[in-house]
């Protein structure tokens, strides 16, 4: 059993990409647990072709607590027999939605949800704010990160972030940056800055997914491409990103990341940033 | 017994600065720096005792301190007998707390008041997932409900209300304004807040300013007031200190509309701001509140004591300064009518105990205020520390100690042990977690905390009981009967 995670800014695509990929490694034949981790429970939507499903938590709040629940009563399965749960957690604002995520996956853990398949994958919320989200890059979570990132300077930002979370637990737990991953922004040099990027961090693009409207067409539809639209070019590049991750099985790498300063020094020069003048910063406009 | 006591004033100094620099010695470097601030000894003229204070305790040692929720709710809040003190988030803190400190108090429990009963929001996983407002407000429903003759409520935080973000302010103003405008105290006192209690004396203190003090503005006094009217400040009524002051205070024909927080209610903390003068016995715990009565309400405070004769006498008299003649007469009736019950103490204990040495540690202002009690007694205290006092304590407390007093702040188990194996002294006064560990040493011991469920010790008849009690302790024969076989 291969455990993954896709980690990344948030409304960058993760679950989309993630959602896709998995759909490939399924018709691969391979048999997969899609463990959603983000409050807003919209990791496992295009698989089950359903808005929001009942969530670990919500469910154990209606229960009582957690200790109340069957496996079967949060797991669902969706296209070609992909298992699915959703972590859930609070509405924006209240209690603690990282004491959530590590309350969901203790106890998928224990109730054995993880036996007979080849790929748990974490799908986990934009950056890792807190403890609870790096739940899956612990020890005995996830052992390879996918960070899917684009030529936006925040989505930059974010993947030096999660290559930190990473770095941290890389020694007491054996967690590996698997690759990044770009989905394509349409931004200036984007394929260069990922590749640098991903140099800089000492790992590898493993491939960049263009941008295609057919993505949003299966979207509409709450399906994957590769079940809409099996054929198109759209799907081919998904299959390609699931098969180079398939291979990449042991390939993950302790990041390097880099300090805001590299950051800024490397999209100057890519040009996505001006170089500052100090002797501007602070300085209101001049009236009139 | 120490069998090579040191004689002269410099002997005790040196042995003092040996001793603490061999227990400094068994530290790792760091924090052996941090606690050489701690430790010292009093110096003749000193104008605080030379040692840093209210900083948070190094790792790894045995400490004896408190979090802000237990200053909060268990001292400040907690004997406010006629609210109930919600103990908000996981089941333990209440738990462990419950039954509160032998703050005794009159009423029927369960009906009228509730010190000794514990309310707690016992949170569940789902609580800190989803946040625990919903649950808070329930319980107050149910509060209101099951105990109808509460007359306010309290939401003391737990540690994980301060992480989840529980907007306890927003649900209290909600019941309040539901329930007719009762009272209902939200206290951010989670226990990671501060290095000890004393931040939760202080948030405590706070909060009875913004939510008892502010909603009382514009309503009119609830009370005929008349010029004699004080407010124990600072007393928490342990075994019925409190009680025992007031009778004093009120044969010196004062009248006491409030008792802080022993044996208190709401409606005394809401007159409280209405009277003459503010008699303030826990300075630690209180200063605050009376400060701000002080700046805000024009009411003075004036500190006392009550332990022992010649600290009561200075006191009544000090109280009485801010009277007129009636009451400077009144005091020193107070005075002459004990005499004769202090002389008759002394005349029968001070024999048995005189030159017996003592080493405090405790809170609040026990390790100044009861070193009178013991001096009247003919003993000696010959080591003294706070274990949540800042540094205005440490000044106060050179008008108690003399010169070359052993002085440990937040002392750490391993240097009480070590100061009293080789100080001897003939009594120890701390808490229960040391207790044991002395009494083994074949040191007689009393809980200076709880008065070893005995007391109460404040005021002339009790310092009748206190004698009674150190004597006990020190000339009990089982002290005879504990040689080691060994």
């Amino acid at each position: 059993m291969r455990q993954i995670a896709f980690y990344g800014k948030g409304g960058i695509g993760k679950s989309t990409t993630s959602q896709n990929t998995l759909a490939c490694l399924a018709q691969d034949g391979h048999k997969i647990l899609i463990v959603g981790c983000d409050p807003k429970a919209d990791s496992t939507r295009l698989i089950l072709h359903s808005k929001a499903q009942d969530t670990i938590l919500s469910l154990a709040a209606a229960a009582g607590s957690v200790e109340d629940l069957e496996i079967e009563d949060v797991m669902k399965v969706g296209y070609l027999d992909i298992r699915c749960v959703e972590s859930g957690g609070p509405e924006p604002g209240v209690g603690c939605a990282g004491r959530g995520v590590i309350t969901s996956i203790n106890f998928l853990e224990e109730n054995g949800a993880y036996e007979d398949v080849d790929y748990v994958s974490y799908d986990v919320l934009g950056d890792v704010v807190c403890g609870g989200f790096a739940m899956p890059i612990r020890e005995n979570k996830a052992q390879e990160i996918y960070i899917v990132m684009s030529g936006e300077m925040m989505a930059m930002y974010a993947a030096n972030n999660i290559s930190k979370g990473i770095l941290k637990y890389a020694n007491s737990g054996g967690v590996r940056l698997g690759a990044l991953v770009c989905n394509e922004r349409q931004t200036d040099k984007e394929l260069e800055l990922a590749e640098e990027l991903a140099k800089k961090l000492g790992t590898f693009l493993i491939h960049f997914v263009p941008r295609d409207n057919i993505v949003q067409h299966a979207e509409l539809r709450r399906m994957t491409v590769v079940e809409y639209a099996p054929d198109s070019k759209q799907a081919d590049e998904y299959r390609t990103l699931s098969r180079k991750i398939h291979a990449n099985k042991g390939n993950g790498i302790i990041p390097t990341p880099i300090t805001m300063d590299e950051l800024e020094d490397m999209l100057m020069q890519f040009g996505i940033m001006k170089q500052v003048d100090e002797s501007q910063v602070g300085v209101v406009a001049a009236a009139g | 017994m120490s069998l090579s006591a040191p004689e002269t004033i410099e002997e005790i100094k040196q042995r003092n600065k040996e001793l603490i620099a061999e227990v400094l010695e068994h530290y790792p470097e760091k924090s052996r720096k941090n606690r050489a601030k701690h430790l010292n000894q009093f110096q003749e003229g000193g104008k605080d005792c030379s040692v840093k204070s209210n900083i948070k305790s190094v790792p790894g040692v045995m400490t004896i301190r408190g979090c802000a929720y237990a200053g909060s709710k268990g001292v400040v809040w907690g004997p406010i007998k006629d609210m109930i003190h919600i103990s908000h988030g996981p089941v333990g803190c209440g738990q462990y707390s419950w039954a509160a400190r032998r703050n005794y108090y009159i009423g029927t429990t369960g009906v009228d008041t509730f010190v000794t009963m514990q309310f707690t929001s016992d949170f569940q996983e789902k609580d800190i997932v989803f946040g625990g407002d919903k649950k808070l407000a329930k319980i107050m429903d149910e509060i209101m409900e099951i105990f109808p003759l509460n007359h306010g409520v309290t939401v003391q935080s737990e540690c994980p209300i301060g992480l989840i973000g529980d907007d306890i302010e927003a649900v209290s103003k909600q019941k309040s304004k539901e329930y007719g405008g009762k009272t209902i105290v939200p206290v951010r006192c989670e226990g990671f807040r501060g290095v000890s209690q004393s931040l939760g004396h202080h948030i405590a203190n706070d909060s009875i300013r913004d939510w008892v003090f502010d909603k009382m503005e514009g309503k009119p006094c609830p009370i005929e007031l008349t010029n004699y009217d004080v407010a124990i400040i600072g007393d928490y009524n342990i075994g019925g200190d409190a009680w025992s002051s007031r009778i004093l205070l009120e044969e010196m024909g004062l009248r006491v509309i409030a008792q802080w927080s022993g044996d208190g209610t709401i409606a005394e903390l809401e007159a409280t701001p209405k009277a003459k003068l503010n008699v303030l016995h826990c300075y630690r715990s209180m200063n605050y509140i009376s400060r701000h009565m002080e700046e805000k309400y024009g009411v003075p405070w004036v500190e006392y004591n009550f332990f022992g004769h010649s600290k009561i006498a200075e006191s009544l008299r000090t109280i009485a300064s801010h009277f007129d003649d009636k009451i400077k007469e009144g005091a020193e009736r107070v005075i002459e009518k004990y005499r004769a019950l202090s002389d008759a103490v002394i005349e029968k204990y001070r024999p048995r105990l005189h030159g017996r040495k003592v080493m405090l540690f405790v809170g609040g202002l026990r390790p100044r205020h009861v070193i009178g009690a013991y001096e009247d007694l003919g003993m000696e205290v010959v080591g003294t520390g706070y274990e949540f006092g800042h540094n205005d304590d440490y000044q106060r407390t050179t008008h108690y100690v003399k010169d070359g007093t052993l002085i440990y702040d937040d002392v750490t188990g391993f240097e009480f042990e070590k100061f009293v194996e080789k100080i001897q002294p003939d009594l120890v006064g701390s808490g229960i977690k040391e207790k044991y560990v002395f009494q083994k040493m074949g040191v007689p011991f009393r809980q200076m905390h709880s008065w070893d469920y005995s007391g109460p010790y404040h005021g002339y008849d009790c310092f009748a009981i206190f004698a009674r009690d150190m004597d006990m302790a020190i000339n009990a024969p089982v002290w005879g009967l504990t040689k080691a076989p060994f």
